[in-house]
């Protein structure tokens, strides 16, 4: 019998190797590389020696493929000028070897809040790089990305898992464009109470938003659980309209919906349900 | 932010490098490597000020027993003498493994 | 939000400038604006994203991309994807003055993130398929917004004024993430140059193609327009010339002084990726 192992309460790096084949991850710009932020020194901030972004090579099922596991325990899994790097230069070779006949799989673990804002523009503009590079490597591999827990993922990171081939869940993730406390910050208290965590996960939990179509599997905290999701997520290839190119089927769903009196987030469910995916 | 530099004579070799922990609130990541002469040297970077005289504390309890020609570098997030020596032993055994 | 009337309808502005005698094209969405004008006697593709107070999402009202924003800008970018497929790409002018993505419980739950990765995967496609993506900064160019719309070009050219930021997050929300004042912030921004939210700092770090100074950004004169689409033309043959990647972003002298931890990951990690 297989003794659970939660996945969230791992680290990057320790995710990392979980989820490639045993024995196959080899780390890339490690700690000991000590590239860091330039930036939080400046600020009196201590640095993390691999700026809060693991990332390995190995393999899953046998294929070459790449893992970039944003540490959320660092900063909050922000994205500064390194991390955000690492993130998009991996992206950037993986294309580079798909077009030269040797495809490599990127898996993308997010636990982010997005934008490092110790950092800012120049978070934000790694960020845009991670979003080209996953939709300029899309169109040869599959990108998986999973979201865990307990950060979550948000901001313009939020984007990126939005624009992966397949995206994995489990229960305790959140994914949406703005954290709580944001929308409370632009919105006003009576728009979105931070506080209320029951209401935040029955708008942006996994659960919410795998019943609606956000997400493709929806998975237990369990690192043998993940592992199984990402080989499936794998073998399912490239996808040719993945969600982000889903135009008429979003515009139309949100054509039907009533601005004045939207749907609540069960409501949705019924609403938007999507087949469950063999 | 404070960076601090500690020196200590050592003899045990230090078979390959390890790499333990986060630099998350109350926790710190150690980075223990062979030192490139004969003495062991630690580079402490923490987030928090005046504390130099703990930090001579562990380092010395932890030199005591684990007298390791090591580089050691620890970036620091606020964590307990209690959690630095922990992070400390588990670098050390991680680099015999 | 409180935007002084000339500056929520900078977008308007210049893209009527700009798309000139063209007719825009009827997006059923007026917060859109879409045109097929002409640049250097070639077709060209003007979007902006302005206000519209009768939205019928509440919380983008005053020019921010919301739901229906984010898809209406992914389809207007595909049909002219599509509709070029087999000619000359024509270029596309993501005219940018937007004061962020829309902020509520009901954009969340209708995916607003998807809705914006859905424009920026059209932006980006767009590119990738030979088409000059120019994103023109003529104010406000914030966060997943801008994301979304104008940062997947190819080249971004900005005028100079102060109403054009770039930045992350507004500064009173920085403020309550960060635990710091916004007076804290503007501090640091004054040393820290990622941290700032002016043009000229964004241009330091190599990000920017040019800067158009002496501009009337509010009434632009006749001269003033054509000043900018012959800017405009020259960023669109620069683009014409270049690699359909983000790569020029790392290039410039700034970005080798600012960025050069970008550059340096990418240097090491081209190195190490296929060690034994």
């Amino acid at each position: 019998m297989m003794i659970r192992q939660s996945f969230i309460e791992m680290n990057a790096r320790e995710r990392a190797a979980a989820l490639l084949d045993p024995a196959s991850f080899r780390e890339l710009l490690g700690p000991f590389e000590r590239i860091k932020s330039p930036w939080l020194p400046l600020q009196g901030i201590v640095a993390q020696a691999d700026d809060g972004v693991v990332l390995g090579r190995g393999l899953i099922d046998g294929r070459s493929a790449f893992v970039a596991s944003i540490e959320g325990a660092f900063q909050g899994g922000s994205m500064g000028e390194v991390s955000g790097a690492k993130i998009a230069a991996a992206l950037e070779l993986a294309r580079r070897d798909c077009e030269r006949g040797r495809p490599i799989l990127p898996l993308l673990l997010f636990e982010t809040g997005g934008v490092r804002l110790q950092e800012a523009n120049l978070g934000l503009a790694a960020i845009a790089e991670i979003h080209a590079g996953i939709i300029a490597v899309r169109e040869f591999v599959p990108v998986v990305g999973v979201v865990a827990g307990v950060v979550g993922c948000f901001g313009g990171m939020s984007l990126a898992a939005a624009l992966c081939t397949r995206l994995i869940v489990t229960r305790q993730a959140r994914l949406a464009m703005n954290g709580p406390e944001v929308i409370e910050q632009e919105a006003g208290i009576g728009e979105l109470d931070a506080a209320d965590r029951a209401l935040i996960w029955k708008l942006m939990g996994g659960e919410q938003r795998y019943a609606t179509g956000f997400a493709d599997d929806l998975v237990d905290d369990d690192a043998a659980a993940i592992a199984t999701a990402v080989r499936w997520a794998v073998a399912m290839g490239v996808e040719a309209e993945p969600r982000s190119r889903q135009i008429s089927q979003y515009m139309a769903r949100l054509a039907a919906i009533d601005a004045q009196h939207p749907p609540t987030p069960v409501a949705l469910r019924r609403l938007w349900q999507t087949d469950p995916v063999a | 932010m404070e960076v601090l530099r500690y020196k200590y004579p050592a003899k045990r070799h230090v078979t390959h490098r390890a790499h333990v922990g986060v630099v998350g609130s109350g926790d710190l990541e150690v980075l223990f490597e062979p030192s490139t002469d004969q003495d062991a040297h630690v580079l402490v970077t923490t987030s928090v000020d005046g504390f130099a005289t703990i930090w001579k504390n562990v380092l010395d309890r932890f030199f005591g027993r684990y007298d390791y020609v090591a580089s050691i570098e620890i970036n620091d997030f606020g964590a307990t003498p209690g959690t630095v020596m922990l992070r400390l032993e588990q670098a050390a055994e991680a680099s015999q493994a | 939000m409180n935007l002084k009337p000339t500056l929520s309808s900078r977008g308007h502005t210049w893209f009527d400038a700009l798309a000139g005698q063209a007719c825009s094209l009827d997006t059923g969405l007026p917060s859109v604006r879409v045109a097929d004008g002409e640049l250097n006697r070639e077709i060209t593709r003007f979007i902006a994203v302005v206000p519209d107070p009768n939205n019928r999402f509440a919380r983008a009202r005053s020019g921010e991309v919301g739901v229906d924003e984010g898809w209406q800008l992914a389809l207007q970018v595909r049909r002219a994807i599509t509709a070029d497929r087999d000619c000359r790409r024509r270029s596309i002018i993501a005219i940018v003055d937007i004061s962020s993505q829309a902020y509520g419980s009901n954009e969340e739950l209708l995916g607003i993130h998807l809705a914006c990765a859905a424009a920026a995967d059209a932006f980006a496609s767009a590119r990738l398929a030979g088409h000059p993506v120019i994103a023109f900064l003529v104010g406000k160019a914030m966060s997943g917004a801008f994301l979304a719309h104008g940062y997947q070009a190819n080249r971004i050219i900005a005028l100079d004024s102060p109403e054009v930021l770039v930045q992350a997050m507004s500064k009173e929300s920085a403020a309550r993430v960060t635990r710091l004042s916004v007076s804290d912030l503007e501090q640091l921004g004054r040393q820290i140059v990622p941290m700032a939210y002016d043009i000229e700092s964004f241009a330091r770090l190599g990000l920017l193609r040019t800067i158009i100074r002496h501009i009337d950004a509010d009434r632009p004169t006749s001269h003033d327009v054509a000043r900018v689409r012959g800017e405009l033309t020259d960023a669109i043959g620069d683009a014409r010339a270049s690699a359909a990647n983000l790569s020029s972003r790392l290039a410039s002298e700034e970005a080798r002084q600012t960025r050069a931890a970008s550059i340096e990951v990418r240097r090491r990690l081209a190195e190490q990726w296929d060690a034994a």
